[in-house]
């Protein structure tokens, strides 16, 4: 039996026979295993942003709760579970209470696709636990990534509703630019990933990781452009900085969760934290090839591959920070416009290309000229799209300056 | 690119030294005129230098002093002069620190310690009696009550000396002693470096001890 020949990949091999406890047993071990690794890694992650970002400004960060101040978010949330929980006169109750719920649930249920580990470079990604062969995931729907994005827009409401529920203006300014916001660079994450079905010919988390093992990591279909998009459209998606215009302190003093105390707003923030791990999980599934890597041990092979799928969130979650330190916000113009303009019809293109030269590939046409002509159409249209966004913007400007000859030149990304 | 060099900036800072002090195990040096809270100094005979004028009362400008002077005793006289400060009292809820007090005593009695680290419990223990402000009777030494936190050398350098912005602490001074001597510590040295920058500057540099 070769990996090769083995690949019926769709369905975990745990759950192809018959149910008895040991294998419910099995999959609860998995339940409990994610769940308690996302919240050590959440606390392990909000102590690593902030002692890192401390680096960057040359400060010291947290220092007092345990060695290194690791265990200061653990004081932090036992501080915030004895605090008062405020509820405002003119909110909605009901759903102001949901709306934690919303965005945290969501977080916690993507990270059950991410394949953490199994050999995928030798093997076909299965580990044996107690005699049984399974996925080291929690599950692995055929419709997998799908399943993401549907949360990820789940997750959306969390917010959204936060804001709308408070009665309050600062919040209601929030979750307006949050679900604008959410749902612009939803588009883009969305063609995005849709590049890599296309390329790896399914929607499981575990059979897109082992296409990748195959093919390179498909570097050239996915790892450059869809990538990119991806990374810029997750950094929207998760409202970190520099795209932190919905909670952006400054302006909306906390924007969604200004009226939140207590648990409530402790679990605002362990989503928040949970969405940039899984985010980071997500990236490396889809596009770095999980946890594939040489195994370089003969003995405790399994670690692995679990330690290359953590070296490789970890180097996404650095990145974040990093974003953090370094990166002003974005105005909120700027913000559609990169959505807009820029992520979404570069992802659409690349997506159309990769497109037809699989169907090129498919009908026996010659690759070359199919993909010339796919890059001179697309060519094409951006010059008409910048064209119509040049020409609109100049008769604003000129409408609204209309005796100035020296109108300010807007700012802006393009 | 310019938009990308920052991140050169923010990764390159990682590995500089840190500017934070971890305030309560590490402390910075204080300055050697930091102004804390007050002391009442002695003459190196012991007695007192407060002579009970309450100018100091009168110039304070958060009124957080209060002053009552009485005859010395003839057999037991408390200070050199007729009269002595009987009751002193200040308030360090309302004390700003300005060490305007310190200018307004004609008899250098009141200066200022380098100890700002003491927090109380309630009102009154706020409002330091003569008892607490005054210096040891045998050392000249500050008293270093239970609820301040005293770190060496916070009780240094608490006489005249100190008083850089009056008359004897011009720089055309420099060098030149116009303070008197206190208990414990004699006549202070003058301070070194404390620059002529007029135009006959003395080429060997500062003086002093």
């Amino acid at each position: 039996m070769t990996a090769v020949d083995t690949v019926v990949l769709a369905v975990d091999p745990l759950l192809s026979g018959d149910l008895d406890p040991r294998i419910v047993g099995i999959v609860l071990l998995k339940v409990v295993v994610a769940f308690t690794l996302l919240l050590v890694s959440v606390m392990l992650m909000i102590w690593f942003e902030r002692k890192l970002v401390a680096d960057m400004h040359n400060r010291i960060g947290p220092a007092v709760a345990g060695p290194f101040g690791i265990l200061q978010t653990l004081a932090d949330g036992i501080k915030l579970f004895f605090k008062e929980d405020l509820i405002p006169d003119r909110s909605d109750r009901v759903i102001f209470k949901l709306a934690p719920y919303l965005s945290l649930v969501p977080a916690f249920l993507v990270f059950a696709i991410v394949p953490i580990g199994g050999d995928f470079s030798s093997g076909d990604g299965v580990v044996t636990w107690f005699g049984e062969r399974t996925y080291l995931q929690v599950a692995d729907p055929p419709v997998g990534v799908l399943f993401f994005l549907a949360l990820s827009s789940i997750a959306v409401y969390g917010v959204m509703l936060a804001g709308w529920s408070s009665g309050s203006k600062y919040p209601l300014l929030g979750s307006v630019r949050a679900s604008a916001q959410m749902i612009s660079y939803e588009a883009a994450l969305g063609l995005a990933i849709a590049t890599v079905f296309l390329t790896s010919g399914s929607l499981s988390t575990h059979d897109i990781v082992a296409s990748q093992v195959a093919g390179n990591w498909n570097v050239l279909a996915t790892g450059v452009v869809p990538f990119l998009v991806f990374l810029v459209a997750g950094t929207a998606e998760l409202n970190r900085p520099p795209f932190d215009l919905v909670e952006a302190e400054q302006e909306l003093v906390g924007g969604f969760h200004t009226e939140y105390s207590s648990l409530r707003f402790a679990l605002f923030f362990l989503a928040e934290f949970m969405n940039v791990i899984t985010m980071s999980a997500i990236a490396v599934t889809l596009f770095l090839g999980g946890p594939a890597g040489p195994i370089l041990t003969d003995t405790l092979g399994w670690v692995w591959p679990v330690f290359w799928f953590s070296l490789k969130v970890f180097a996404f979650l650095f990145c974040f920070v990093w974003l953090r330190a370094t990166l002003p916000r974005l105005r909120y113009d700027q913000l559609m416009d990169l959505g807009w303009k820029v992520l979404i019809p570069v992802a659409m293109g690349w997506f159309l290309l990769i497109g037809a030269m699989g169907v090129a590939d498919n009908r026996g046409w010659p690759v070359v000229p199919v993909v010339l002509v796919g890059i001179a159409v697309m060519a094409g249209g951006a010059a008409l799209l910048i064209g119509a966004v040049s020409k609109a913007r100049a008769e604003r400007l000129a409408d609204a300056f209309p005796e100035h000859d020296d109108a300010p030149t807007p700012g802006g990304l393009r | 690119m310019g938009y990308f060099r920052g991140f050169a900036v923010t990764f390159r800072k990682m590995f500089e030294k840190r500017v934070t002090t971890s305030y309560p195990a590490d402390k910075r040096p204080k300055p050697a005129r930091l102004h804390g809270r007050h002391v009442l100094n002695r003459y190196e005979d012991g007695m007192e230098k407060c002579i009970g004028c309450e100018l100091c009362a009168g110039v304070c400008p958060a009124r957080c002093i209060y002053v009552r002077g009485a005859d010395n005793p003839p057999d037991e006289p408390v200070s050199p002069g007729e009269r002595y400060g009987f009751v002193y009292e200040i308030n360090y809820l309302r004390c700003i620190h300005c060490d305007l007090c310190v200018e307004a005593c004609p008899t250098e009695a009141i200066t200022e310690s380098k100890l700002f680290e003491f927090s109380f419990t309630n009102r009154s223990d706020a409002v330091y009696t003569k008892d607490e402000l005054v210096v040891d009777a045998s050392t000249g030494q500050p008293r270093h009550l239970p609820w301040e936190d005293w770190r060496p050398g916070d009780d240094e350098m608490t006489s005249g000396w100190m008083r850089a912005t009056s008359p004897s602490g011009d720089a055309s001074y420099s060098g030149q002693v116009s303070w008197s001597g206190e208990l414990g510590h004699g006549v202070r040295a003058p301070e070194v470096g404390q620059l002529d920058l007029g135009a006959d500057t003395d080429p060997e540099g500062p003086v002093g001890t």
